[in-house]
């Protein structure tokens, strides 16, 4: 749980900023890989991924059981999936599947880009001048409790082109994710900072640039992991309900065509590209933030 | 060698207005720091030290009175003061930049005023640094040396500001007994090469007396001037004369003032602001 | 009378906060920049209906029946998936976090799962389940479900040895220390789980209606689209956004009871 400067944050920041991204799966497999291999965990690790497998195929092919039958076994996907030629037409060896995904990841990005664009220097700017976060904060408060995929409609509605529509759900996902963690993190920085600042003989200019920017960048980067998750969380919504293309138009297309295998194909793409997305944010956020990692590491 | 530094107190008031119950935390206190002078502070908890201290230092203003930097009013209720380069602070829980290595840190103040170029702030800081024998942890971040290092960066930070006034708000507080005799030793080399006024609080009577030219024992809150120590050991200064019999005596004189106050304190309830 | 007083003192004292004064200055602008915004034409933000236009909707809706079925019906589909998601995610969270084994084999499933939107399930669970309430129930679940076991593992990770050393020494019992420092001490995490997974779960039952059903807030907000009666979708969005505004107040409030200890904090 993030610790929050003053109890009149912690309402407001609750959702966003405590449902921060974790060390995962394949980052382990990443970092201390050796380490990892070592310990009795990588055989207890597969034993459950394997479990789970042999539970999805029994349930769903070998005792059929009501219900699971009508779901795909996780041979017929695997089959489907590195199949040359596939049978619903979508494998890693055609090129429809990289379309959907090299779409999808090309509105998170723009969106992403955006979000972090506006939402990081809004933020810093709200935790830095009181001034601005009294005008800008009430707004603010009004508008973050509409769950952003309540926004699906409007958006639709406001944008000329579907495109610009699920780019701006996708957009809203993360902007309010990165906006609060960078107020957040300048209301972090200790008040001495500021006051030392100010006697060294600091301008404005250099207070931002030396204490702002540098004192609030963990939080900054927290609030981009979790916004590239919540991107992603309503970039699908957004394709499900106005695409024409991309992995959460490909879930609902398949489902509409009784496609089911690549149904299961695009959920685990999506899975593994969010992944492998957040990883990357928290490869650059540890680049940029080496004198915190020192500090615990002492 | 610094010019000026002479801080005059004048009746300075200040009252805290969190919710409507005024609180007084210095009340109208008077107190002369002449020029080059080492000016201890010490007083039971939340008696209005650090207020002071911030007062002169320029992060907030006066309720009443006046305080003057050689002459020059400083702050007064409608003037109050702004933090400035001649007046350093050194912060109770160390305010070294955490991203910043410790040169980057020293380096900051000299660079922040325009007074010199990049290249020549981080070769004045990397010198300062050697002249304080800190040349070792030039290239390190606050985060990984220990806390007496950091506490001597700090001062290192200050003193390449070249100021006039050096103010510490308890800065060896956290520091071990042996670590902060080093801390001491240090702060006293800095002092006598450089002899910038410095107003420095303490809890601490045997840091007081050795470092002090002049204690300051302040009463409970709201704050004034309960009595003045002049110590006239000679200087420089070093542990040997703790077991002096003057030393003795001075820092006696000094605990009888500060029990006093102390038990009072206590008594009312009072808790650490 | 000492209380009313102070309260009264407060309330001046609210009122000449220039803090307040600068809220309400922008909040008034903010709603004659939307309706002005809206007369005006202007685009993408002049396509939202109207304040004016949606105070009329919404005085119109607050009396039909309609729309305080979908009311009722969005908030049984969270009670349920949220519930559902405690009675299990919780002791699985325990168990994650007490038992190296545990997590050893079920966290790397959970790690594959958790990135895939819990939107994504919508069509499989439209499958699987032989009711569209069901789907649209478990689909509830799963949104609340990743983040209460995360949160459980995590807060029983971070428990302070001590504790645990302090108990051990004091002569408690393993039962003991499970019942009273562990589970206390994790109760925290749990309450975080809880209000972060409200959050979430709102966002899902409003897209999952939108997406396969037809009824609920987020259908009524649907609807308006569609049927092109626009100012209801923001009559629907105001709505579900207080419903998820009062239903994490709710939960905040019942973990305040129940970790007294963390008052003032």
């Amino acid at each position: 749980m993030i610790e929050t400067a003053s109890g009149s944050l912690k309402p407001a920041l609750g959702e966003l900023s405590q449902g921060r991204p974790r060390a995962g799966f394949f980052s382990r497999v990443g970092g201390g890989a050796k380490r990892w291999l070592r310990g009795p965990s990588p055989w207890l690790n597969l034993l459950g991924l394997v479990g789970f497998l042999v539970l999805w195929h029994l349930t769903t092919r070998v005792l059929k059981l009501p219900l699971f039958v009508k779901l795909p076994g996780p041979l017929d996907t695997v089959k489907e999936w590195f199949s040359i030629q596939p049978v619903y037409g979508i494998s890693i060896f055609t090129l429809e599947y990289y379309q959907h995904i090299g779409l999808s990841c090309l509105r998170v990005f723009l969106a992403f880009l955006l979000a972090t664009g506006l939402g990081v220097p809004l933020g810093l700017l709200m935790g830095w001048k009181k001034t601005f976060s009294d005008y800008a904060f009430p707004i603010l408060e009004l508008l973050r409790p509409i769950p952003m995929l309540a926004w699906v409609p409007l958006a639709i509605l406001m944008w000329p082109t579907r495109e610009s529509s699920i780019v701006f759900l996708t957009f809203l996902g993360s902007f309010f994710a990165t906006l609060l963690n960078s107020w957040l993190g300048v209301k972090s920085i200790d008040q001495a900072y500021f006051r030392a600042a100010a006697c060294l003989g600091a301008s404005e200019s250099l207070i931002f640039r030396k204490i702002v920017w540098p004192g609030a960048m963990p939080f900054v980067f927290t609030g981009l992991q979790i916004s590239v998750g919540y991107a992603w969380f309503s970039l699908v919504a957004g394709e499900m309900l106005a695409g024409e293309f991309g992995l959460g138009y490909l879930i609902w297309d398949s489902y509409i065509l009784v496609q089911y295998p690549v149904i299961i194909i695009a959920m685990l793409t999506l899975g593994l590209v969010g992944s492998l997305n957040s990883l990357a944010i928290r490869a650059l956020g540890n680049f940029l933030i080496r004198w915190k990692k020192r500090e615990s590491g002492q | 060698m610094s010019v000026g530094g002479a801080i005059s107190v004048r009746e300075a008031s200040k009252i805290y207005d969190p919710d409507g119950a005024g609180v007084l935390a210095l009340d109208r206190c008077s107190m002369e720091i002449g020029k080059g002078e080492f000016t201890v502070v010490v007083g039971p908890s939340g008696c209005g030290k650090t207020t002071l201290l911030n007062a002169i230092a320029g992060f907030h203003e006066l309720s009443g009175g006046e305080i003057y930097l050689d002459g020059r009013l400083l702050s007064s209720p409608s003037r109050p003061a702004r933090p400035g380069s001649d007046r350093i602070v050194v912060f109770q829980n160390g305010a070294l930049f955490p991203w910043m290595t410790v040169w980057e840190n020293v380096a900051f103040g000299p660079m922040a005023q325009g007074t010199l170029s990049k290249e020549a702030a981080k070769a004045k800081a990397l010198s300062g640094l050697e002249a304080m024998g800190l040349s070792l942890i030039a290239d390190d971040y606050p985060g990984q040396i220990s806390s007496g290092m950091r506490r001597r960066a700090e001062i290192a930070r200050a003193m390449a500001c070249e100021p006039k006034v050096l103010l510490l708000d308890e800065p060896f507080r956290a520091l071990d007994a042996l670590t902060k005799t080093v801390a001491h030793q240090f702060l006293m080399e800095v002092y006598d090469r450089d002899r910038p006024t410095v107003f420095f609080i303490t809890h601490d009577l045997d840091e007081a007396v050795f470092l002090a030219s002049k204690v300051f024992v302040m009463t409970t809150r709201p704050a004034g001037v309960k009595k003045i120590l002049e110590v006239t050991l000679p200087r420089p200064r070093d542990y040997r004369l703790l077991a002096s019999p003057e030393y003795q005596s001075l820092r006696a004189e000094c605990q009888d003032a500060v029990r006093e106050e102390a038990l009072k304190a206590f008594s009312a309830g009072e808790r650490e602001m | 009378m000492i209380g009313a007083m102070s309260l009264k003192k407060r309330l001046a004292k609210l009122a000449a906060s220039r803090s307040l004064r600068r809220g309400l200055i922008s909040v008034a602008l903010f709603f004659v920049l939307w309706e002005l915004s809206a007369r005006l034409k202007i685009p993408v933000v002049g396509a939202i209906p109207a304040p004016t236009e949606v105070l009329a909707c919404l005085g119109r809706e607050l009396v039909s029946a309609y729309y305080w079925r979908s009311w009722g019906v969005s908030l049984a589909r969270i009670l349920a998936g949220f519930a559902i998601a405690q009675v299990l995610g919780v002791p699985l969270g325990l168990l994650l976090g007490f038992s190296r084994k545990a997590r050893e084999i079920i966290f790397p499933i959970i790690e594959i799962m958790r990135p895939v939107p819990p939107l994504a399930w919508v069509p499989v669970s439209v499958i699987f389940w032989p009711s569209a309430e069901m789907s649209m129930i478990f689909v509830t679940f799963l949104g609340a479900f990743f983040t209460v076991v995360l949160n459980i593992v995590e807060g029983v990770a971070a428990i302070d040895v001590r504790f645990l050393r302090a108990a051990a020494s004091l002569g408690s019992s393993r039962r003991d220390v499970f019942w009273r420092i562990m589970l206390p001490a994790s109760l925290p995490s749990v309450l975080v789980g809880m209000t972060v997974g409200m959050g979430v779960t709102w966002c899902v039952v409003v897209a999952a209606e939108m997406i396969a059903t037809n009824t609920g807030l987020g259908f009524m907000t649907w609807r308006g689209y569609v049927a092109g009666e626009f100012p209801m979708i923001v009559v629907g969005m105001l709505s579900i956004g207080l419903a998820g505004y009062l239903s994490s107040g709710l939960i905040r409030r019942i973990g305040l009871h129940f970790t007294p200890w963390l008052k003032g904090q």
